[in-house]
């Protein structure tokens, strides 16, 4: 391998930029501390330093150690940042999850699991911590590391912009630590999926220019002609966050340095703009960010082309068209015009075919090697959160139309929906996407233990299915107990008489939420494992190039 | 003004949104480009490392 020699300004001058603008906003940062008008600014602001001190340090004091050494070397794939964004992903995603099964038990067990002298515990501020944590933090990493190994590998090219990649990764770190400890300090600006507030927000605006600037980098200096299917839908994620991200969240300060800020739309424009945004956030976020996910590791997994190439831009170019129109099912018998009420139902319908097609193409290209769904646990895993997702499309579509939704909205029903979306096909294809790549990364043949994978499968599966079926039981029941009559035309029932019918429900959703968050801890040792180099995790062979060879398709080694 | 704006709006984006789709449609099923899909399906198996060329 030529190692190619840089002229040291590209890499020094990443290194210097992201320096200045970092301490840029560390000194903003220090002049809002000093001037803070509430408590909990000067709690996050004095967060902010020391994660800005912190970075500015380590980055001198690595950058002090590289003489004589590129790092940014073009002739090398940028691969110890995807492992950080891998083990970060893994530790976000136990975090998440625990709160999930906390506030689980929260509903369940009020009396045992409400501390009412520890404001930080209410469930108020721990169901956004769940959420954003899950979804931005475990979601959101998983994206970012595996965005930057396939873009890589897929224009066979180094990751564009030398320190700015690193930007993007910290910097998003620190943003989910800012609206982590801002929930818990009771700061939100009470828009769900969207909660952190303006400071926050700008942030995250900057750390997501920089990413798209650095994936547009990258694909701008490929070394293939076509672009791969997987980089349009990640293209399609970061360019529709960016978008619904700003809209959503123009909102004016109250004070600069305050937290409390005020949006620019009022009531239903304002909930209008806010369920465009949640449901582009999961058509965005959680479908066209992790279906990218499928179309590089199931096929780089079963060492087969993807089923139909063509199917792929159908049916990303309909998915992108239809989806940002779905929104305003969330807003059935709301003061949102019918019309836009029935537009966006018609569109959620219409997005059963668009889904259904990415679910169909990713099975598909198991085609002829169908074998590897009893042998490798985790092309299973993968599998299955495709069926996940062809579920919930069906669901969803379904949830849409409105005279179901007359039952299903506000219901159980909706978290046992998100749920088979979010554990079944979000967490299973992450979960797949990880497994695949610290063996790849770390150039390892096999994973430590193969058998700890079909436990994770089966637990955690087994865990989908009691939280699904609880959540689906509760909500129905529920909804008919909200809409029953008695014979003099007066409600059957109270609100808490419904309340406390779910009570076994809760118990079974607990259960599930337990069981999945323990397969996610079998995984973390079993990955931990995997990069240290134990069990079944022996090094590749520096000879056969391990780009090319995805395990576990062991070949041929001279000696058979 | 509203009548006017709003049925321009919806015959407009009904025919924007056919033609995006029939493009979508013949750029996919066009038989010549069948090759170009075929290479670029394949490419993530073929990935030796960065290319230097």
């Amino acid at each position: 391998m030529t190692s190619r020699t840089i002229s040291s300004n590209s890499g020094g001058g990443s290194i210097a930029s992201v320096s200045a603008l970092v301490a840029v906003f560390g000194v903003l940062a220090l002049i809002i501390a000093g001037r803070t008008i509430d408590h909990a600014m000067g709690i996050q602001a004095m967060t902010f330093i020391v994660l800005v001190t912190a970075f500015l340090v380590g980055t001198g004091m690595w950058a002090g150690n590289l003489i004589n050494r590129n790092p940014f070397d073009e002739s090398r794939y940028e691969d110890t940042l995807v492992k950080f964004g891998v083990f970060a992903s893994v530790f976000w995603g136990i975090a998440g999850l625990l709160v999930g099964v906390i506030i689980a038990l929260q509903l369940t067990f009020p009396n045992i699991f409400y501390f009412p002298e520890f404001g930080w515990t209410n469930f108020g501020r721990l169901r956004p911590l769940h959420t954003s944590a899950v979804i931005f933090a475990f979601g959101g990493n998983v994206l970012l590391a595996t965005s930057f190994y396939v873009v890589q590998r897929t224009c066979r090219t180094r990751i564009a912009g030398g320190m700015w990649p690193w930007f993007v990764f910290w910097g998003y770190q620190f943003f989910i630590v800012l609206a982590a400890t801002g929930y818990l300090l009771g700061v939100t600006q009470s828009k769900e999926y969207a909660e952190p507030e303006w400071y926050v927000d700008l942030w995250l605006t900057i750390v997501w220019v920089a990413y798209l600037l650095v994936f547009l980098g990258t694909l701008w200096k490929r070394k293939e002609p076509h672009i791969y299917v997987a980089n349009w839908f990640y293209l399609s994620f970061i360019v529709t966050i960016a978008m619904l991200h700003i809209v959503n969240n123009l909102s004016i300060p109250v004070s600069w340095t305050g937290t409390k800020s005020v949006q620019v739309f009022a009531g239903v424009q304002d909930a209008m703009t806010q369920w465009w945004y949640g449901h582009n956030a999961v058509g965005f976020f959680l479908t066209t960010g992790f279906l990218a996910i499928m179309y590089y590791f199931i096929p780089k997994r079963v060492n087969r082309p993807v089923y139909s190439y063509r199917l792929s831009i159908v049916h990303f170019w309909s998915l992108i068209f239809i989806y940002i129109w779905a929104g305003p099912h969330h807003l059935h018998y709301t003061a949102l015009p019918q019309w836009a009420q029935t537009l966006g139902m018609t569109f959620s319908i219409m997005l059963w075919m668009p889904s259904w097609g990415g679910m169909i193409n990713g099975v598909m290209t198991l085609s002829g090697a169908w074998d590897k769904l009893r042998t490798d646990p985790v092309v299973r895993m993968m599998v299955v959160s495709l069926a996940f997702y062809g579920m919930a499309t069906f669901e969803g579509p379904l949830m849409s139309v409105r005279a179901v939704n007359s039952l299903s909205h506000y219901t159980e029903w909706g978290i046992g929906h998100v749920h088979s979306g979010a554990l079944g096909w979000v967490g299973y294809i992450s979960f797949g996407a990880l497994y695949c790549l610290v063996p790849w990364l770390y150039k390892k043949k096999a994973l430590f233990s193969k058998s700890l994978v079909e436990w994770h499968f089966w637990i955690s599966t087994i865990g989908i299915l009691f939280y699904m079926i609880s959540m689906w039981f509760a909500g129905i029941m529920e909804g008919l107990m909200w809409r029953a009559y008695n014979e003099y035309g007066f409600l059957e029932y109270s609100f808490v008489e419904t309340v406390e019918a779910k009570h076994i429900s809760y118990m079974i959703r607990a259960l599930g939420g337990g069981l999945y968050f323990s397969g996610a801890l079998i995984m973390a040792y079993n990955l931990v494992r995997t990069a240290l180099g134990h069990g079944a995790a022996e090094p590749v062979d520096s000879k056969p190039d391990p780009y090319a060879t995805p395990e576990p398709r062991t070949t041929l080694v001279p000696a058979e | 003004m509203y009548e006017a704006l709003s049925s321009f709006a919806q015959t407009g984006g009904l025919v924007y949104f056919v033609l995006m789709f029939a493009g979508a449609l013949v750029y996919a099923l066009w038989p010549s480009n069948q090759d170009t899909f075929d290479r670029a399906a394949n490419s993530p198996l073929e990935d030796k490392g960065p290319s230097n060329d």
